[in-house]
């Protein structure tokens, strides 16, 4: 129950008014996490902090981040996309062995995938209401599946990356700046746009934070679900195509790695799993945070195992304290 | 020695104080009032003592004994019982489970629910059955404690007249055993019939406590308000001069308005049961109020015109066009929208004021491209300006007090557009003030050329504000009356269907 | 209008009636239920010869997922979910291996088995501790412990190894009782009869069913809500830990990525099984027919003669066929 403002009201605690601004702004803490990062990581290599190698983390984080975008989306609506991994992988695979019959055609089958993922999905979860953990779960089961049957017998490695997508993913034209950089950017405009400024971004937030107000304000559930995930599953896919061309291979187990980072981006960078509070720039800042973090460890030659151990616990960390700090304000 | 005593008890939130100063004496053997209004701050006292929350400062003690804070099995051990409006029962547990589950012995509750001339299964799901009763076992089992003082908080709010009388004679049979009871209510009628003294809250702080009498509401309200109860019909009438004035009188539909009703009914079925339907109409520029005791059909009817519930048999036209609407899109596309009662199904709880105003202009995809901010600050101050919403909790709609959220699911349909408005219940739980504000509000809009069918439970509020009035009983019109006749006596006659149907106005 | 229930001196409500309330209440049980005999029916028509060793397959492969349903199922009761469980059964898997490996005797694997048991119940309160006093959303704490636990799995054990006595692998693969009855079959029923059932109808089991059917009406009503939410967790990681050792015993070593699949497909089993993801609704015997199901539906359609790789798309096309079509039948689950 709400409790009415009074004009008289005693002034903020200091505590509550640095919370709130955390909250507000949250960039700020996340930033300052980035930088705190970074300096670790130049302590113990002081070449880290150099243009090549922050072409290198832009170059690892451009997929996570892609991934992260279309999960973003999903999480603003109340949803979840766990097929995102699989779509990915899928859409790279598709793309890579048909890539001999004409690199454009290869790439737009690739995404074709994600599409069709996506209105799987959409259609589960906005018309035949299934939640959306259970039905992109069983959709990843389902690609996965399908991939797994298609692949038998064909040695992933085998099949061609067209070079174009070797070069958006892996190279660089302007000195360290990677190509990949150009498309992130681009998508990273168009979502923070659209976000802030566009009715489907009012009706996502919207939406995700009370279903039911919104349907009595009309708004028909099902069309703004089947876009959600239509759009996940197309950014899966543009991210499972620009990591194929970044790591030269198209394997089965391509983007199952960075399903798991990218519900985590997301959250780190302040998206709610409950709906309606979210932005990509969070999630951006969530993505560069655990790309480094990633190289962090690396560099302490952490053990496979105990990486993930400590990979585990501050992405704990890092969302308790968030969570602490948004409930107060 | 008080049996309950309360002093200097403060809370704050953040930066929101809900509670002052608040003291408190409750007297062993008597049925104690606690009145406010709406963000007065009853509801955090009450979540105080019954251990849902702590205080910052201030001391409570039953008994003599201090009481335990922050614990609700504590409050209850120390022989304070509670009973919420929403009964403290776990849906998907059987009646027999839930009362396991707090160690309560079910022969107790049957025996205090037979006290009452009640029964039930205890074998049905909590789930299954409906509110009222749950409201009773919820009774029963505090009873079955036998607590030192009894908690009743707003229990009988939407309860059935014969059930809400059982429960106050089961009050005075507590404080004829020696026992105390506190009760919490917006019904100023009940209070003056049961209650042997009353606190008023106000700003977070106790500002009198007296012995009610009946036609002493007066004071109750002007002490809860600071003003009397006069000044709101005043207000009320004087937006209505206000709204003649701007609009030069083009309001008031004549009698005989050439055109087809802005809304009219006919036949339609509100219930599977009834044989009949319903027929009125609406015409621009006027307030019809429908008048029914509980579950009557009202939510049915307001759900069929909204686009909530599928319309099976029945018609509805606007302005002469038949339209059947299937989802609320289908509603507010033919220009009728429903504001509901419970704001919650309304609101954007963690959105900004501006954007819950404005939802509705982007719910069409259509619509879902880039928008004119502009063109939605334009609309959205104007809605604001008009309802005079308080815009200091800019943030989070959330934040705002009842009243205010109130005024918001209004505001978001100023700011859309729309001809006829349904308003279900919009002033339930509202502080008197906010409830005046809103009243005079229609009257305005409605004087702007609106057409407003409105259901209120407070049948003494209807002759404020409606130019007509329509009984509903068990699904079908009881009683048709101008608004200048329906006053509480004649409503509630036809509202328990005691008076023939008049003719069709 | 009354209140119904009624008022008093109506007459008590029939045998016939109670009897039809009860069928309908456990109406998505006995249709799982259903769907397995049906499953097990078809089976045996289409294998080329269906005897007692198919039914052994069958619990062999379904058995831990049978116990991963388990964990998931009372955490979702109470509405929570866990992410972890199958990092949980594999590091209590290869911790009950590399314990084992040299062991020979039955007693001594017991013993083992008890030691992981109480290891289970350790981690699964970690979990719950991490959950409730963090205040982060479930899925994100589980999540980021699955990786936590995981990777101690590697530490304890980097690559498959470890092994068991024979005598405890025969714990699930052998049929001590009778052929068509293999012993994980009886185990699996012993964990259920003698942990669950027992504390469903207590002061905890309605408390967790309490909290997942609502928190706060159970929180006034004096229930203990953080905790019985770290007590739903705890079994989590009790029932895990039994499946743990299942694949100990069923695969004779310990595996440290064993686990993925089981997470993902315990939820599957749990929504298949009729517990609501919402909380409050649904028992453990739903999951654990859902969960030979998943199995079972494989084995049918490779006797079929489908590609065996196509499993995992049955699997997942179930899960999805299933909620759709169940959701739209009983609206009131989920």
């Amino acid at each position: 129950m709400s409790v009415a403002a009074r004009a008289e009201d005693a002034p903020p605690r200091t505590s509550d008014r640095f919370k709130a601004f955390i909250v507000d702004q949250p960039l700020v803490l996340l930033g300052a996490i980035l930088v705190l990062l970074v300096i670790a990581c130049t302590i113990k290599k002081p070449s880290y902090f150099s243009g090549d190698q922050a072409g290198a983390v832009l170059r690892y984080a451009a997929p996570l981040a892609i991934m992260a975008a279309g999960q973003t989306i999903a999480l603003l609506t109340r949803g979840i996309d766990l097929s995102m991994g699989a779509t990915a992988t899928a859409a790279a695979y598709v793309m890579a062995s048909n890539a001999s019959d004409g690199t454009v055609r290869a790439i737009a089958l690739g995404l074709g995938v994600g599409l069709a993922v996506g209105l799987a999905n959409g259609i589960g979860v906005g018309i035949f209401l299934v939640q959306p953990l259970i039905m992109t779960l069983g959709m990843a089961g389902i690609v996965t599946g399908l991939l797994t049957v298609r692949a038998s017998g064909n040695r992933l490695g085998g099949t061609n990356v067209p070079s174009i997508v070797r070069d958006v993913g892996g190279e660089s034209l302007v000195g360290f700046v990677p190509n990949s950089l150009i498309l992130w950017t681009a998508v990273s405009v168009v979502l923070i746009l659209a976000l802030r400024g566009s009715g489907f971004g009012r009706m996502l937030y919207a939406y995700g934070n009370n279903p039911t107000a919104m349907r009595m304000a009309g708004m028909r559930a099902w069309q703004l679900l089947l876009a959600t995930y239509v759009l996940s599953g197309l950014l899966a896919a543009v991210s499972g195509i620009l990591l194929a061309g970044l790591i030269n291979a198209a394997d089965l187990g391509l983007a199952d790695s960075l399903l798991l980072p990218s519900v985590a981006a997301a959250v780190i960078g302040g998206t709610s799993i409950f709906g309606g509070i979210g932005t990509y720039s969070g999630t951006i800042m969530g993505a560069l945070i655990l790309t480094v973090l990633d190289s962090l460890l690396t560099l302490l030659n952490v053990d496979d195992a105990y990486r993930q151990i400590i990979y585990g616990l501050i992405i704990l960390a890092l969302v308790t304290l968030y969570a602490q700090v948004q409930r107060r304000a | 020695m008080s049996l309950l005593n309360v002093q200097n008890l403060a809370k704050r939130y953040g930066s929101v104080i809900a509670l002052r100063s608040a003291d408190l004496t409750v007297e062993p053997g008597e049925i104690h009032a606690l009145l406010g209004a709406n963000g007065a701050g009853k509801s955090t006292l009450v979540k105080i003592l019954t251990g849902v929350i702590g205080p910052d400062s201030g001391t409570i003690t039953l008994a003599g004994k201090p009481l335990a804070v922050g614990s609700p099995a504590g409050a209850r051990l120390a022989g304070l019982a509670s009973v919420f409006q929403d009964p403290a029962l776990v849906p998907d547990l059987t009646v027999r489970e839930n009362m396991k589950l707090t160690g309560t012995s079910m022969d107790g509750v049957e025996s205090s629910l037979r006290g009452m001339d009640l029964s039930v299964d205890p074998d049905e799901l909590v789930g299954d059955l409906p509110l009222a009763m749950l409201r009773m076992i919820d009774l029963s089992r505090a009873l079955s404690h036998d607590p030192q003082l009894l908690l009743l908080d707003e229990i009988t709010a939407a309860l059935p007249s014969d059930l809400a009388e059982r429960v106050l004679t089961v009050a005075r049979e507590l404080r004829d055993r020696g026992r105390s009871v506190l009760f919490v209510s917006h019904r100023l009628a009940e209070v003056t019939l049961l209650c042997d003294r009353a606190t008023v809250l106000r700003d977070g702080g106790a500002v009198g406590t007296l012995k009610p009498s009946a036609g002493g509401e007066e004071r109750i309200v002007e002490l809860m308000m600071g003003e009397s109860q006069d000044a709101i019909a005043d207000e009320i009438a004087q937006a209505e001069e206000t709204a003649h004035a701007e609009e030069g009188d083009a309001g008031r539909p004549a009698d005989g308005d050439a055109g087809p009703p802005a809304l009219k009914v006919s036949g339609l079925r509100l219930t599977e049961g009834s044989p009949d339907g319903v027929d009125f109409e609406v015409r621009s520029g006027e307030i019809v109020g429908v008048a029914a005791l509980d579950a009557q059909g009202q939510e049915e009817l307001f759900n069929l015109l909204a686009g909530l519930q599928r319309i099976r048999d029945g018609h509805v036209e606007r302005l002469g066009k038949p339209i059947r609407p299937r989802d609320p899109y289908d509603a507010i596309k033919e220009g009728m929208v429903l504001v509901p009662s419970d704001r919650l199904l309304a609101l954007l709880p963690d959105r900004p004021i501006r954007e819950n105003i404005a939802a509705p202009l982007y719910s069409h995809i259509k619509r879902w491209g880039p928008f004119n901010a502009r063109r939605e600050a334009g609309k959205v101050d104007d809605a604001i300006a008009r309802l005079q919403i308080d815009t200091r909790a800019r943030r989070q709609a959330r934040r705002l007090s009842g009243g205010n959220q109130q005024k918001l699911t209004i505001a978001r349909w100023l700011a859309a557009g729309f001809d006829v408005l349904l308003c279900f219940d919009p002033t339930r739980g509202i502080d008197v003030g906010t409830k005046r504000q809103i009243y005079a509000l229609l009257r305005e809009l409605a004087g702007a050329g609106a057409a407003v069918l409105l259901f209120t439970s407070e049948l003494t509020e209807i002759q404020l504000v409606c130019d007509r009035v329509v009984v509903l009983h068990d699904g079908r019109i009881s009683d048709r009356l101008p608004g200048s006749e329906a006053n509480e006596a004649r409503l509630l006659r036809s509202a328990h269907g005691l008076v023939e149907a008049g003719a069709v106005p | 209008m009354s209140a119904a229930g009624h008022v008093a001196g109506a007459p008590a409500p029939s045998r016939a009636f109670k009897l039809r309330r009860a069928v309908s209440r456990q109406a998505w049980t006995l249709g799982v239920v259903a769907i397995l005999v049906v499953l097990l029916i078809i089976e045996a028509n289409v294998a080329p010869l269906f005897t007692s060793f198919d039914v052994q397959s069958l619990v062999i492969s379904g058995m831990p997922l049978a116990f991963a349903a388990m964990a998931q199922s009372v955490v979702v009761l109470s509405r929570g979910i866990d992410l972890s469980v199958g990092s949980v059964m594999a590091l209590t898997n290869v911790i009950a291996a590399q314990l084992m490996q040299d062991q020979k005797t039955l007693g001594s694997a017991l013993l083992i088995s008890a030691l992981v048991l109480v290891i289970g119940v350790a981690i699964g309160t970690l979990n719950g501790l991490a959950v409730v006093f963090s205040r982060v959303p479930d899925i994100v704490v589980t999540l980021a412990l699955s990786f936590v636990w995981a990777g101690v799995a590697l530490i304890v054990l980097p690559t498959p190894g470890g092994g068991s006595p024979t005598s405890f692998q025969e714990l699930s693969t052998a049929s001590d009782l009778w052929e068509w009855i293999p012993n994980g079959l009886l185990i699996l029923a012993g964990v259920y009869l003698v942990v669950w059932v027992p504390l469903r109808s207590r002061r905890i089991g309605l408390a967790m069913y309490a909290v997942g059917s609502d928190a706060t009406a159970a929180g006034l009503s004096g229930v203990q809500v953080g905790r019985t939410r770290i007590l739903a967790y705890t079994f989590g990681g009790l029932f895990a830990a039994f499946g743990g050792l299942a694949l100990t015993s069923t695969t004779g070593i310990g595996s440290p990525l064993s686990g993925e699949f089981y997470t993902l497909t315990s939820v599957a089993a749990v929504v298949i099984g009729g517990v609501s993801l919402a909380g409050g609704k649904g028992g453990l015997l739903g999951p654990i027919i859902a969960a030979f199901i998943l199995s079972a539906a494989v084995t049918v359609l490779v006797f079929a003669g489908v590609d065996a790789n196509y499993g995992q798309v049955i699997q997942g096309a179930l899960i999805v066929l299933m909620v759709m079509f169940g959701g739209l039948l009983l609206r009131r689950r989920g």
